[in-house]
């Protein structure tokens, strides 16, 4: 089978003290979504920061499209084709939602508005808000602009980190929608949740971690049918 | 009564004067808002290097006059901005190097950079002193008023006259364009939006793209714009003395912090609210009442609330009510 588009392998590593991640391994198909799943502390985004650059490995490679890039700033990985969405503090609040589009496509000097307008496409809300400040929309929405501003670079990959965190149960859905919309179009999607449920069952491949280890992975499918997934993981 | 008497009374020594020192307040306070919402610290050493950029033009004001150089009826000094402007933003961006940016780069906290400008402020303040002395220099030519108050008291008939002095309206009109031309940098272009997208989010602007230290460069190429504008408009008003301009820094500062400070709105606003608290609370009344009042009730006293020499009591006490009952101030800007 060719390499993955992305691919964590083997990594090891924290944020300076002891090890979090031990052996970890994290690798998403082109197209497809990958989601890592785990309880509280199990690494989950830590594993998603290791593969952006955010921390240093001891062990290990990341590779995109075959490309070692472990030796890369988190800059140079969005250069790449990396996008990533963190989970607080992600949209530019007193910045209108335009403005917020604009700025994620700050690297790129042409053809801004073709992708600005596929983002208005997913998120028909933002054509809406677009003049408005960012920090004045709701929290579904404002995920919205932090997703959109990530795809302003045209990312191979994006990376979502607990998108869903504190939206309510409708806007989560809705959210997941569009995910899967943005798969189709032939981007990437590696995806750190809370709600390891819903979230496994639009994952293509899906990471159990435990302790910053792999403990289950299989198809989304798979480890939602799994009785010992469910039991440890998923409320029964 | 005679209500346009007293409106021209006003108008004359209160309205024309504030309206001018607030629009020099408001370039300042400007730069220190933006230096605080890029750089994210208090720029104490903003009043001394202001002397210093001002000093810069009074040296090239003095070179162009020695030449032989006029554009009567408008100050000399106006030529010599943009040389005056050189030397601050080479002057801003070597002290930058040379200081703030290590406590950038090992990520220091904002206090240990508020200290560092006091440092800064020292030195400055001691080169302007020996470059320019203590004393007061005047540099102001060309046509002094637009109209005296006698031309004004002979055109309208009426008892109480009214000067504009040619310092006091280039003020105003400077201000005015600059602040526009600033608002538009800041909303319309790429660099403008970049300023504002790191001060409203390092780590994301980052992420997106934006180069951190070409960020810090356009803040403080601007900041030294508006430093010799407001520096020299305020010499050009009140005379040149290096002392004077270390005192702008409260004022300044009451103003940046009143409005909100990272809000350059808030600035403008804040500047001119201070500069008419300054000088109302100072300003004898009597004239104005004696107008206003019908006959036989008009004031015995000065009207006057405050001494002028308080006029930096007023500030500080705005500052402190600010700090006490709103710390974000009127437009919501960080609190410091």
């Amino acid at each position: 089978m060719a390499d993955p588009v992305l691919i964590g392998e083997g990594m090891t590593g924290g944020y300076g003290g002891a090890d979090i991640l031990h052996n970890c391994t994290i690798a998403v198909e082109k197209g497809q979504i990958a989601v890592i799943v785990g309880p509280n502390g199990a690494g989950k985004s830590t594993a998603m920061k290791a593969v952006f650059g955010m921390l240093k490995l001891r062990e290990g490679s990341v590779r995109l499209a075959g490309r070692d890039i472990s030796h890369l700033s988190p800059q140079a990985r969005v250069a790449e084709g990396m996008g990533f969405v963190p989970q607080t503090s992600n949209i530019f609040p007193s910045m209108t939602v335009e403005e917020n589009l604009e700025m994620g496509a700050f690297i790129r000097r042409h053809n801004i508005r073709a992708t600005m307008e596929q983002v208005y496409e997913l998120f028909p809300i933002l054509r809406e808000k677009r003049n408005q400040a960012a920090g004045e929309l709701s929290g579904g929405q404002r995920q919205q602009v932090a997703v959109g501003r990530a795809l302003m670079t045209e990312p191979t990959v994006l990376m979502l980190d607990e998108p869903t965190a504190g939206v309510s149960p409708i806007v989560m859905d809705e959210l997941f929608d569009r995910i899967i919309e943005i798969a189709r179009t032939g981007i990437s999607i590696l995806l750190v949740e809370q709600n390891a449920r819903q979230a496994l069952a639009i994952a293509d491949k899906g990471y159990v971690l435990v302790q910053g280890e792999n403990r289950y992975t299989d198809t989304g499918a798979a480890l939602l049918a799994d009785p010992q997934v469910r039991k440890s993981f998923l409320g029964g | 009564m005679e209500p346009l008497n007293a409106l021209v009374s006003v108008t004359n020594f209160m309205l024309i004067p504030a309206l001018a020192y607030g629009s020099q307040l408001a370039l300042g306070a400007l730069g220190i808002t933006l230096i605080y919402s890029i750089l994210r610290f208090a720029h104490f050493a903003h009043g001394d290097t202001m002397a210093l950029g001002t000093a810069g033009v009074i040296g090239g004001t003095f070179y162009l006059q020695a030449q032989g150089v006029s554009i009567a009826p408008l100050p000399t000094a106006l030529l010599a901005i943009p040389f005056g402007m050189v030397v601050m933003i080479g002057y801003l961006l070597a002290a930058d190097r040379l200081v703030y940016s290590y406590y950038r780069r090992v990520k220091a906290k904002p206090l240990i950079f508020v200290m560092a400008s006091l440092g800064v402020m020292f030195v400055t303040n001691g080169i302007t002193r020996l470059l320019m002395g203590v004393g007061e220099t005047r540099f102001e030519d060309g046509e002094r008023f637009l109209f005296t108050v006698r031309e004004f008291r002979d055109f309208t008939g009426l008892a109480e006259g009214m000067a504009l002095r040619s310092a006091q309206a280039l003020t105003i009109i400077t201000a005015l364009v600059v602040m526009v031309i600033l608002f538009w940098f800041l909303n319309r272009t790429r660099a403008g939006k970049s300023m504002r997208a790191y001060s409203d989010n390092e780590d994301l602007a980052l992420l997106s793209g934006i180069n951190p230290e070409r960020v810090v460069l356009i803040t403080w190429v601007i900041t030294g714009m508006l430093l010799v504008l407001a520096g020299t408009l305020y010499g050009l008003d009140k005379g040149f003395r290096p002392f004077n301009y270390f005192q702008l820094l409260l004022p300044m500062f009451a103003a940046a912090i009143l409005g909100g400070l990272g809000s350059p709105l808030g600035a403008i606003v804040g500047a001119y609210v201070v500069a008419f608290a300054e000088l109302g609370v100072t300003y004898a009344w009597r004239r104005v009442f004696t107008y206003l009042m019908p006959e036989g009730l008009e004031p015995t006293s000065m009207m006057q609330i405050l001494p002028v020499d308080y006029k930096f009591a007023v500030t500080f006490a705005i500052l402190v009510i600010v700090l006490l009952f709103r710390p974000t101030g009127i437009f919501k800007g960080k609190v410091i």
